[in-house]
């Protein structure tokens, strides 16, 4: 817990949820039994998926582990798409194993992945803006009261646990009235993640989370994602930017064109190694001069992106 | 699912404090149905001040009946359109479902129980043909109901041809069992108001009664979330296992229904019924929904504001007649309210969505 502390301070701070973070575990309403801290959840082995003759993954190893952060890090058409759909079971692989809970699995569809407990946060979110927060929060599982005809949204529940689960996320909102659509994208971000969280997640798959966001936002959504960890989930975290992963990671495995470029253990790996090995060093320097030659030498850009290649 | 909720801490019960009294009022302020309602009391004091006849008891009787023809289907029409589809075959379905049961009591001798029995079943299964058209097609619910509709209103001319070489079926108050129907749809209760008798029908207590309920599925109940839901991000709906299909064939049966009742209503009020009867109408319904609220993209709107929707529409026509003014101005004048009730819902879904 202390550890991951000073890991939530990498992230930029957020004023408005600073005060939230002492109420961390005491709610978790709906949450599962989770399996203990470090404890294997999922673990693929030289997992791979071909599309006819196209090879779009191949010879991929990670584990998920329980109150633990995978980052999954690569480029656009590296085959992130790709894992994150074999893990969320949208789509099956074709070689290699997929173990959950020790036993070696081909899921068939996100409702076989759901129901072992891994849900995927994709980037649309599945909200719909205009419906009030609280009703987003419970759409498709909503709890009712009543019998017969008389069957009824128990509003009162409703909106009680969507409003602590929020706040045990961290996320303090003034009014779950409000159409969804009133919040920042980091927040809605993290309403999707306390759902997923309440409705029983024991691994989280994040696509993409911070992509559309800005800085600050982004920083929200990192410290949600650091929250859920502590809360004892395997999180996968999807993302194309190392500062974003670096922070909130325990291991990172790194694609490039559909290959596992080695999945890293936080220990064994500085921030600036990770940086280089996304870019690759050799085109991290073309690009530092090419920046240099446009913006000139004393460009803050460039200055800076010479340093970073120096450090190395 | 787990209902076992946390015991909240007790002062999360109360309102946030950061919610100040003024918000709250904004927020009634901004619920879909408070334009119409204004807009209504603001009609009927114009009529009431402007001619001696319409708010008295008997002037009231007539509007009365016309909104509640009208408001049972605005109101079935807005739950439709919250979930994002248009059914522009409501109106002749009156035709269709009156037509059915009257030829079967009328010529075939029917009991009138099988003879309303088989128009619902005929209407739930055109509301079940449109809705599975649209959702195994991905077609606008708009031009495949714009397809029933013109079906139906050829059929409903053709076949009654064919069955009673005539284009209207009438006198039906001769067929055996009228009266029993006719105490549930074609009866009034007169109440001595000021000097004059307000002539209540049962269509009244119909639509009060099919507002209320869809208020409170729209509002109470799980499928009301759903419809929300579907008309305002089907896909994301879907995502989150709302089941979509069966929610959105239901809407379209809703219509359907809707306009099964307000046939019987019409067939047991008046023991007629033409083969063109609600033809022209469906788009009243569609602006009756709107004036009330509903935005035309769906995911928006209240069943209360569509009946409110469909009173302003029977207080204008009726006002216009008492007002001695020629009664083609009805339409310029819904076409006018139209175009104001979409800029001002537009308005309100844009702040609805404006990240704060």
């Amino acid at each position: 817990m202390s550890t991951n502390e000073e890991v939530v301070r990498d992230v930029p701070a957020d004023g408005d949820f600073g005060g939230a973070s002492d109420l961390t575990g005491t709610l978790s309403a709906g949450s599962p039994e989770l399996p203990a801290r470090g404890e294997t959840i999922i673990e693929v082995r030289d997992i791979g998926k071909s599309y006819g003759s196209v090879i779009a993954l191949r010879d991929v190893s990670t584990s998920v582990r329980a109150g633990e952060v995978t980052c999954v890090l690569g480029d656009n058409g590296a085959g992130k798409s790709t894992l994150i759909k074999i893990l969320a079971g949208a789509h099956e692989h074709t070689s290699g194993d997929f173990v959950v809970d020790g036993i070696s699995r081909h899921m068939s569809s996100p409702r076989a992945a759901l129901a072992l407990g891994i849900a995927t946060v994709y980037q649309d979110l599945a909200v719909v803006p205009l419906m009030p927060v609280w009703r987003n929060f419970f759409l498709g599982s909503e709890p009712t009261k009543g019998r017969g005809p008389l069957r009824r949204l128990d509003i009162d529940v409703m909106k009680q646990t969507t409003k602590a689960e929020l706040q045990a996320m961290g996320i303090d909102l003034r009014d779950v009235d409000q159409p969804i659509g009133t919040l920042s994208g980091g927040e809605r971000q993290c309403v999707a993640i306390a759902r997923a969280v309440f409705f029983g997640a024991r691994v989280l798959i994040l696509d993409e989370p911070t992509a559309a966001l800005g800085v600050r936002q982004s920083g929200v959504v990192l410290k949600y994602i650091a929250k859920a960890r502590d809360r004892g989930l395997g999180v996968v975290f999807i993302t194309h930017n190392p500062h974003h992963a670096y922070p909130v990671g325990d291991r990172f495995m790194l694609l490039r064109r559909g290959r596992s470029m080695g999945n890293f253990p936080k220990g064994e790996m500085t921030l600036d190694e990770l940086v280089a090995m996304m870019a690759g060093g050799t085109e991290l320097e073309a690009l530092s001069h090419e920046l240099s030659r446009s913006l000139g030498e004393e460009s803050s850009v460039a200055q800076q992106m010479a340093a970073e290649l120096r450090t190395k | 699912m787990s209902t076992a909720a946390p015991a909240a801490p007790p002062e999360q019960q109360e309102p946030d404090e950061r919610l100040a009294g003024s918000d709250r009022t904004a927020r009634i302020l901004r619920r879909p149905e408070v334009g119409a309602l204004v807009a209504a009391i603001a009609i009927f004091a114009f009529f009431a001040l402007t001619t001696p006849t319409f708010d008295t008891a008997s002037g009231a009787s007539t509007w009365l009946l016309t909104s509640s023809t009208v408001g049972i289907m605005a109101v079935a029409v807005s739950l439709l359109m919250i979930g994002g589809e248009f059914d522009l075959s409501a109106g002749a379905m009156w035709g269709t479902t009156g037509l059915t049961t009257g030829i079967l009591m009328n010529e075939y001798g029917a009991n009138v129980w099988l003879a309303i029995l088989a128009s619902l079943v005929v209407a739930v299964a055109i509301g079940v043909l449109n809705g599975v058209v649209v959702m195994r097609t991905g077609l606008p619910s708009f031009i495949v109901t714009l397809g029933t509709f013109f079906v139906l209103q050829g059929v409903n001319l053709a076949v009654t041809k064919i069955l009673i070489g005539q284009v209207a079926v009438s006198g039906l108050q001769e067929a055996d069992g009228y009266t029993a129907g006719q105490q549930l749809f074609g009866s009034f209760v007169t109440i001595p108001i000021g000097g004059s008798d307000l002539t209540v029908y049962a269509a009244t207590f119909w639509w009060i009664l099919v507002t209320a309920v869809a208020t409170w599925v729209l509002l109470r109940t799980q499928a009301g979330n759903w419809v929300f839901a579907v008309g305002g991000a089907q896909t994301s709906a879907r995502q989150v296992g709302v089941p979509v299909f069966a929610t959105k064939v239901g809407l379209f049966v809703t219509t359907a229904v809707a306009g099964w009742l307000v046939g019987m209503l019409l067939l047991f009020k008046t023991t007629t019924v033409q083969s063109v009867t609600g033809v022209g109408q469906e788009f009243i319904f569609i602006i009756c929904a709107v004036v009330g609220g509903c935005l035309l993209t769906g995911g928006y709107g209240s069943a209360v504001g569509a009946a409110l929707g469909a009173l302003i529409y029977g207080m204008v026509g009726q006002g216009i007649v008492y007002e001695g003014w020629d009664n083609d101005w009805l339409y310029a004048i819904l076409g006018v309210m139209l175009l104001g009730a979409v800029l001002v819902n537009n308005w309100v879904k844009s702040r609805a969505e404006a990240v704060r």
